[in-house]
């Protein structure tokens, strides 16, 4: 079965004097319309540079990119990787679009707000300027920006942090994209206002049947949204699953630590948290092996040091359930169950 | 002796902002924090929570005299603080620390990691037992670095590994309270848990007491004893942290609470959010009666007169609010 976007070993590398920075490596993940995939990572594991690859944002001059991501179009399948710059350019806003975790630094601050949406929608569309301002304050007005009419007319610095991103969410939607990759949206908000934004991004989604990536780093957000979830390490996908599997019949131990090492506001009484030791690993010089044996837990039950010498592969160990673990599903399952007893 | 190591009492903080200068501007006041009340008991963590722009960095900054307060008063260590000279308070700060938020931004690039922390001694006078560098590597190794790093620069580290060296830093004189202004905001999930443990094993050891400033209410909730919720420049509620957690009795905390993801798909597919609607008011102008009225879901027409005290409801927990939920 097809799915509406299709990466298949995406790799990104960038030429630096101290060695190849291999950001993403042998990335593959998919996503549906109407379908939300949570790809989540620490900083550095390649989550949004890959992701920037889709959208084709990247300077092809200091980029090394391989592999394929291919969107099934009703027109025919395109390969945004290998396709021209001038085609990606023309699906660039149309059918995909990004929105960012900075909302200040990705609206210009010269422009109202209303004049930069119009800009996004004169691109596709035929009408005169005051077309495209009619058409900002209904986007406007869609995301829940109260007065639209008056608040078209001003400028970003006029806005609260909720309300830039509600301006960036528009300003991607205004071309009825068919997939929006959302890299960090809440991030930089609070609590309160983030839970306007995804609930937001839900609804549009419905209205829409869009295909969202969201890009982050909190696993709250993601079991909140996501009906996908792919973890990255190191630039791989180490675990790629449902978002009920992820979390809780998690095969992969760099996930598995991950869920452990954050506390829960719904869980009251000091215990104490499980960190994963060490440091994430240097992209430039990964280590030999699986990239998370120095700091994990469960390499020590892998025989002949293999968890140093192979690396393994992304491989589907139960139904719809792939992960990149020399240990058995089985068994890392029962380890996790007897810890969790102690 | 007292039982408590800080008392605040009706702290108040404004920031004058523009006045007069070549255009003129009208000369308004931020109310960054507006009559706070907090107790810390020696060798607790009592955690400070709010949306950005509550005043809870503030607090902290003027708690620990990096601001002049405005009004109120600040006891530390049975000592009467508030209206101290600066070359006065130099010998009360080896008392008291700061870890600050971002440790990009509090580590000097120039210097070594040797000679970051042993500042702390050279500006107090301090001679250590056994000479500086001793004392140096000690401290390194007592928040899991490599002692023989100490001729380092802070490019050389890690996020996480540069938190550490700020805490080394801060227990340099052997303080009794601990200020810490976002200490783990800035740093990845997994190393998030490590720094957070090394605080809890130190408070342990050396008897510290925190005052734990955060806006991640998980984190909070998990290093606090106690907990004070702020919102605009005012203490909404305030109570031990399990009772706070489970039993959230104001309005505001109800509503964050609930804006709290939990990792727990199954859970948050049922779960009842309060949507709070818009944003923040500015705090040079807040709205009279309770601050909170312009975004509360039960507001009445008290709310929007009537300025809601801060009152005992049961032993542990205080709030400001006219309509209190009920108690679970």
């Amino acid at each position: 079965m097809t799915k509406f976007l299709e990466v298949n070993n995406l790799s990104v590398g960038f030429p630096t004097p101290d060695g190849l920075v291999k950001a993403a490596n042998n990335v593959s993940y998919s996503v549906d319309l109407g379908e939300t995939l949570a790809i989540v990572g620490e900083s550095g594991s390649g989550k949004s540079v890959s992701n920037l690859a889709v959208m084709g944002l990247h300077n092809p001059i200091n980029t090394q990119i391989s592999g394929s991501a291919v969107l099934n179009l009703p027109t025919g399948p395109v390969d945004v990787i290998t396709a021209d710059t001038e085609v990606v350019r023309r699906l660039r806003g149309k059918v995909m679009s990004m929105i960012f975790q900075d909302p200040m630094s990705a609206l210009h601050p010269y422009y109202s707000v209303g004049d930069q949406i119009a800009e996004a929608w004169s691109l596709y569309n035929e009408g005169s300027k005051k077309d495209g301002l009619k058409r900002a304050q209904q986007m406007l007005d869609l995301v829940g920006i109260p007065a639209a009419d008056k608040r078209v007319n001003e400028f970003p610095h006029q806005f609260s942090g909720g309300m830039r991103q509600r301006v960036m969410i528009a300003m991607a939607l205004v071309n009825n994209p068919s997939l929006l990759i959302a890299d960090e949206p809440t991030t930089a908000l609070d609590v309160t206002v983030q839970a306007q934004i995804l609930s937001l991004l839900k609804d549009l989604q419905k209205e829409f049947n869009m295909a969202i990536i969201l890009i982050t780093h909190d696993l709250g957000v993601v079991a909140q949204v996501a009906d996908r979830v792919s973890v990255m390490y190191g630039g791989q996908v180490v675990e790629s699953a449902t978002a009920d599997q992820t979390f809780y019949k998690s095969i992969q131990p760099y996930t598995i630590g991950l869920l452990d090492s954050i506390p829960r506001v719904d869980i009251t009484g000091s215990h104490r948290l499980r960190s994963i030791p060490g440091q994430p690993p240097s992209l430039i010089n990964l280590p030999a092996g699986c990239a998370f044996a120095p700091r994990c837990s469960f390499a020590s039950e892998v025989t002949d040091n293999k968890c140093r010498v192979v690396e393994p592969e992304l491989v589907e160990k139960r139904a719809d359930h792939f992960a990149r673990c020399h240990i058995s599903a089985e068994q890392l399952l029962d380890i996790s169950a007897s810890r969790a007893g102690k | 002796m007292s039982e408590n190591i800080l008392e605040v009492t009706n702290l108040t903080k404004y920031f004058n902002s523009a006045s007069g200068g070549i255009f003129n501007r009208k000369k308004g006041v931020v109310k960054a924090v507006d009559g706070v009340t907090i107790k810390v008991r020696r060798g607790e963590t009592v955690g400070l929570v709010g949306e950005s722009g509550c005043g809870k960095t503030t607090v902290g900054r003027t708690v620990i005299k990096l601001y002049e307060p405005t009004n109120g008063q600040i006891i530390f260590d049975d000592q009467d603080i508030t209206n101290l000279k600066r070359r006065e308070m130099k010998s009360i700060r080896s008392k008291m620390q700061m870890i600050f938020q971002d440790p990009f931004a509090s580590l000097n690039p120039r210097h070594t990691v040797g000679t970051i922390i042993e500042a702390s001694f050279t500006i107090h006078g301090v001679k250590p037992v056994g000479g500086t560098k001793k004392a140096v590597g000690e401290l390194l190794e007592r928040v899991g670095l490599n002692p023989e790093h100490l001729n380092r620069f802070p490019h050389e580290f890690s996020g996480g590994q540069r938190q550490r060296i700020g805490i080394a830093r801060a227990l340099a004189l052997t303080p009794k309270l601990i200020v810490a202004d976002e200490p783990v905001s800035a740093l990845d999930v997994s190393i998030q848990a490590q720094v957070i443990n090394l605080l809890d094993d130190l408070q342990k050891e050396l008897g510290l007491s925190y005052l734990f400033v955060a806006h991640d209410l998980s984190v909070v909730q998990h290093i606090s004893d106690r907990v004070l919720v702020m919102y605009l420049g005012k203490v909404m509620e305030e109570a031990k942290t399990s009772e706070l957690f489970l039993s959230p009795r104001h309005p505001y905390t109800k509503a964050l609470l609930s804006a709290v993801p939990i990792p727990d798909p199954q859970l948050e597919r049922k779960r009842e959010r309060i949507l709070l609607q818009g944003d923040l008011p500015s705090p040079m102008n807040p709205p009279p009666g309770c601050v909170f009225h312009t975004r509360c879901w039960k507001v009445q027409d008290k709310c929007r007169v009537e300025v809601p005290q801060i009152i005992q409801i049961a032993p542990n927990h205080s709030l400001a609010c006219h309509f209190p939920e009920p108690a679970k």
